[in-house]
């Protein structure tokens, strides 16, 4: 029964992390109707950057999560920078293709450079505890306080980007964007400042589910984003991409999938299991859980 | 009459071919003792031989039919545990006795056959279910099927992790299976230059056939090859399935000239050239559509690649950019982002090499570039 | 006057309804052999509606499309081609990277019967299926003056040659009968006429049976011999043309009321 709860708690946490990734997907794919495959790269800058700057915050007498400030910010500035260099000039003048194959490119020029940068280099990196130790006893077991904050983190998130594109100007704005282009335009909507500001979001997300990921796994290394991303981008799938709810509901599931594989049957089937999710949801419902189809005007 | 024309070139291609040919031989004959060729240039003809097949395979997928597949390389693994494994078997069975026999060689095309096959075979699998998706979709389908296929291979209890790499199971392969050291790859180089035209030549022939035109329909306009009476879902997984074919054939010649085999290698978040990534980069740059383009291509990133690794000019750079050229795919999807931004068609568009159409076409592209001129020049006077 | 047996494309209470809108209901129509009928309308009525369910792309949620007594409900768009209908789309889909006689040799494809054996080893039969198509295409592009483009880039044709290789294309297929959805859009009175007698042509050499979408009313009146007209997805009227010109509730529709 304890292992029951204990791998319930991690699929939780794990969900969590997953649901504030893919909420920076399905915002970005929503709007421009590109799969960004580098965001899963944001979250590898938001991690790195925190290495350098928990020191510095702690130094300056500021609890370590204050950290993530200064990620948000250089992961918004990464995000918005890609749209700026790689997207923008390509969906200007380029096909469907050529966008796809530059997102792709993108990816893999974030993990090199990384790489390549010897600051950063190739050897993985240890960051220091984050928040404090130790955790809750319920039903005999040890629920970390790690786990709580991430789930309540990342249900707060959720709520409050719900009732942004819901309620404010901006995500107003968002939403129409992702609709119809043209109209928005015409409805004095600046399209390409909507686009900016929504990977700027987006990216800042992915900050702080790099701030949650670092606080459990304290191991960052360059190729971390790739996997975490594209689980990520599986679980924006499943909850049906372009919906936020959609994204959460996505996550938790996939997580719960990866914590249950994990525990019950082997570790590294879980990787595959993902998959296989994916492969079903885009074969019997691609657009997702709460998703709606929308066909191809002939 | 314009068949006339198409047999001449026939002609004049067969010529080409079995005159190159004869050079090579008496070329392997004289030199194939000298230490160079033996040590380096046999094995850079092998690994431009797979190459070339990798990206013109991938290149009918992505170029002709218009498809983003990211999975080519899981084709190829297939295809290279299938040679490694059945060389091995037919080995221990006594098949064959040494490298030399006649045998080895039945036994080696049979290998290479079994690997395109069964490559095939997987890509009809994956491509069912996987093709009735479009765009961004297909891409990370068959990234996740890439995934899933190096996976299981991971786990098969008799090659998987560096199974094929280790200990006895390593000597093995070049000693029994069919890798080749040095010696062989030179003397065994003949059979992967004949493979690899042979690839080409099924290719070409595929493309300027019903169905190329079919394919290139199904890129312009799915909706309308549909109401022209074509069965989409049909060419586009049977293209899927030659294309993994392919795949598994430059694999079997990987085995070939690698006498290791590791899962990691082709691994998608690998540095190394094995992975899709670096394919997707080779028929870009050669251009999307262009058969030429992607063997023209497939030379130059494994030259890049070679200098990259190899070149002494490397250590002559000041240190901080010499760490960029450690991360060859950092070079790579630089080469990749520039060429999507600037040259989007690639170097060759979708032009393909022809000797017999070579004196015409070097003649349309100089009237090209005069009347451009003559253009520009007329544009300057009136301004 | 053709013989009158069985039409051949015949609609029963066809219609079909996009989640909880009701975009076409109860569409009745008979077309025989050598006729050529209009489907007229405002815009937003619903006949590319009607046309996606007679090729099908869009499945009808009530009722059947029929060829030639043959129920077609389900099948998918190539199979309704390679049963004999054809179409041509309202906004052009022509195959832009390939050249004009290549746009209407893949329209030959299912028709073309060699494999992929042939091909690779470039047999008899594989040069004979080549050369009978090449022939067959440049026949066709010579019906719409168009053969000496044949080998130009689609994209590269004036607009109004794009819309007449589309038909070309269409007539590729072999069909038994041909939609054609506003093939004079966009078209000035010179390529109108040119239009004009394409089709004709086309009538007389094939004999086969044409529905035609059209907004153009000068052509549809002088071309057409029976005329269908269709409001919010309704057959509000159907006759002769010169029924249909005096018929209230048409003109009630297009001028509204």
């Amino acid at each position: 029964m304890s292992t029951f709860i204990q791998t319930l708690a991690v699929g939780l946490r794990l969900g969590s992390i997953y649901a504030l990734v893919a909420l920076g997907y399905t915002m970005v794919y929503g709007i421009i109707r590109l799969i960004n495959f580098a965001h899963g790269d944001f979250i590898m800058v938001g991690g790195y950057t925190m290495i350098f700057t928990v020191p510095m915050a702690t130094a300056l007498g500021l609890p370590a999560w204050a950290a993530v400030l200064a990620a948000i910010v250089v992961c918004a500035l990464v995000g918005m920078g890609t749209e700026l260099i790689a997207y923008r000039p390509v969906r200007k003048k380029g096909t469907n293709m050529t966008a796809l194959i530059t997102a792709i490119a993108m990816s893999l020029f974030l993990e090199n450079l990384a790489q390549a940068i010897p600051a950063i280099g190739p050897n993985p990196k240890v960051a220091s505890q984050i928040f404090t130790a130790g955790g809750l006893r319920i039903a005999g077991v040890t629920l970390e306080y790690t786990t709580l904050l991430t789930i309540v983190i990342s249900a707060v998130v959720m709520v409050v980007l719900y009732e942004f594109t819901q309620k404010t100007r901006l995500g107003r704005a968002m939403r129409c964007v992702s609709e119809d282009k043209e109209a928005a335009t015409l409805m004095g909507i600046n399209v390409n400042h909507t686009i900016l500001s929504t990977f700027a979001i987006g990216s800042g997300l992915s900050a702080v589910a790099a701030l949650m990921y670092m606080a459990q796994y304290p191991k960052i290394y360059t190729t971390m984003g790739s996997l975490l991303g594209l689980k990520a981008f599986v679980a924006a799938v499943l909850g049906g991409i372009g919906i936020i709810p959609g994204a959460v509901l996505g996550g938790v599931v996939i997580g719960l999938v990866e914590s249950f594989t994990t525990s019950y049957i082997s570790s590294s089937m879980a990787d595959a299991f993902v998959f296989l999710i994916l492969i079903v949801v885009l074969i019997l419902k691609p657009a997702g859980i709460m998703g709606k189809n929308v066909g191809e005007k002939v | 009459m314009k068949k006339n024309r198409t047999k001449q070139g026939y002609l004049l291609n067969t010529i080409v071919i079995v005159v190159l040919f004869a050079l090579f031989q008496v070329l392997t004959a004289s030199m194939g003792g000298s230490g160079s060729f033996k040590l380096v240039l046999a094995p850079c003809l092998w690994q431009c031989c797979y190459l070339i097949i990798l990206a013109t395979s991938l290149n009918l997928v992505l170029g002709f039919l218009g498809q983003l597949s990211l999975g080519h390389c899981g084709f190829m693994a297939i295809g290279a545990y299938t040679a490694a494994l059945l060389s091995l078997a037919c080995e221990r069975t006594g098949v064959f006795g040494d490298k030399g026999s006649p045998e080895f060689l039945a036994v080696l095309i049979a290998c290479i056959l079994a690997a395109g096959l069964l490559a095939a075979l997987v890509g009809l699998l994956v491509g069912i279910p996987a093709l009735r998706l479009k765009g961004d979709y297909l891409a990370i389908i068959t990234l996740g099927f890439g995934m899933i296929i190096v996976n299981i291979i991971n786990n098969l209890p008799f090659c998987g992790q560096d199974g094929l790499s280790l200990g006895s199971a390593s000597s093995s392969l070049y000693k029994n299976g069919l890798g080749f050291g040095s010696k062989g790859k030179v003397s065994f180089l003949w059979v992967a230059l004949l493979v690899t035209l042979i690839c080409l030549v099924m290719m070409f022939m595929f493309i300027r056939s019903k169905y190329g035109r079919a394919i290139r329909a199904i890129r312009d306009d799915e909706i309308a090859a549909s109401a022209s009476g074509i069965n989409t879902s049909f060419y586009k997984i049977m293209t899927f399935s030659y294309s993994a074919f392919f795949a598994g054939v430059a694999g079997a010649l990987y085995a070939c000239a690698n006498a290791t085999l590791s899962t990691s290698s082709f691994a998608f978040s690998n540095g190394g050239i094995l992975n899709s990534t670096f394919i997707v980069v080779m028929v870009v740059l050669g251009g999307m559509g262009s058969l030429t383009g992607s063997i023209v291509a497939a030379v130059i990133m494994f030259l890049v690649n070679y200098q990259i690794k190899n070149g002494t000019w490397v250590t002559a750079l000041p240190a901080a950019v010499q760490g960029v050229f450690q991360y060859p795919m950092l070079v790579y999807a630089i080469v990749l982002i520039v060429v999507i931004m600037f040259r989007p068609k690639g170097i060759f568009g979708s032009y393909e090499f022809s000797l017999v159409n070579l004196g015409r076409d070097l003649k349309a592209v100089r009237l090209r570039k005069a009347a451009e001129r003559a253009e520009r020049k007329e544009v300057k006077a009136h301004a | 006057m053709p013989e009158k047996k069985m039409p051949v494309l015949e609609t029963k209470k066809l219609g079909i309804t996009f989640g909880g809108l009701k975009a076409v209901q109860d569409f009745n129509i008979q077309i025989y052999q050598g006729e050529l009928v209009g489907l007229i309308g405002p815009n937003g009525a619903g006949k590319t509606t009607v046309f996606n369910m007679l090729t099908g792309v869009y499945v009808p949620t009530e009722g059947t499309v029929l060829l030639n007594g043959v129920p077609l409900n389900g099948k998918k768009t190539h199979q309704f081609v390679a049963a004999g209908v054809a179409r041509t789309f309202q906004n052009i889909r022509l195959f832009k990277q390939m050249t004009v006689i290549e746009n209407v040799k893949t329209a030959f494809t299912k028709d073309i019967r060699y494999n992929m054996l042939d091909a690779t080893f470039r047999t008899p039969k594989f040069w004979k299926a080549e050369r009978e198509m090449t022939e067959k295409a440049m026949d066709l592009l010579a019906i719409c003056h168009l053969e000496d483009k044949a080998d130009v880039i689609a994209a590269n044709l004036p607009y109004g040659q794009q819309r007449k290789l589309e038909i070309a294309r269409a007539l590729a297929t072999n069909m038994k009968v041909l939609l054609l959805d506003e093939p004079a859009a966009g078209m000035n009175p010179t390529e109108t006429a040119e239009l004009l007698e394409c089709i004709n042509t086309i009538r007389d050499r094939f004999g086969v049976a044409i529905l035609l979408i059209e907004h153009d009313m000068a052509l549809v009146m002088n071309v057409c011999e029976r005329i269908q007209v269709i409001d919010y997805g309704q057959t509000i009227a159907s006759g002769l043309p010169e029924e249909i010109a005096n018929n209230p509730k048409v003109i009630a529709a297009y001028l509204g009321e």
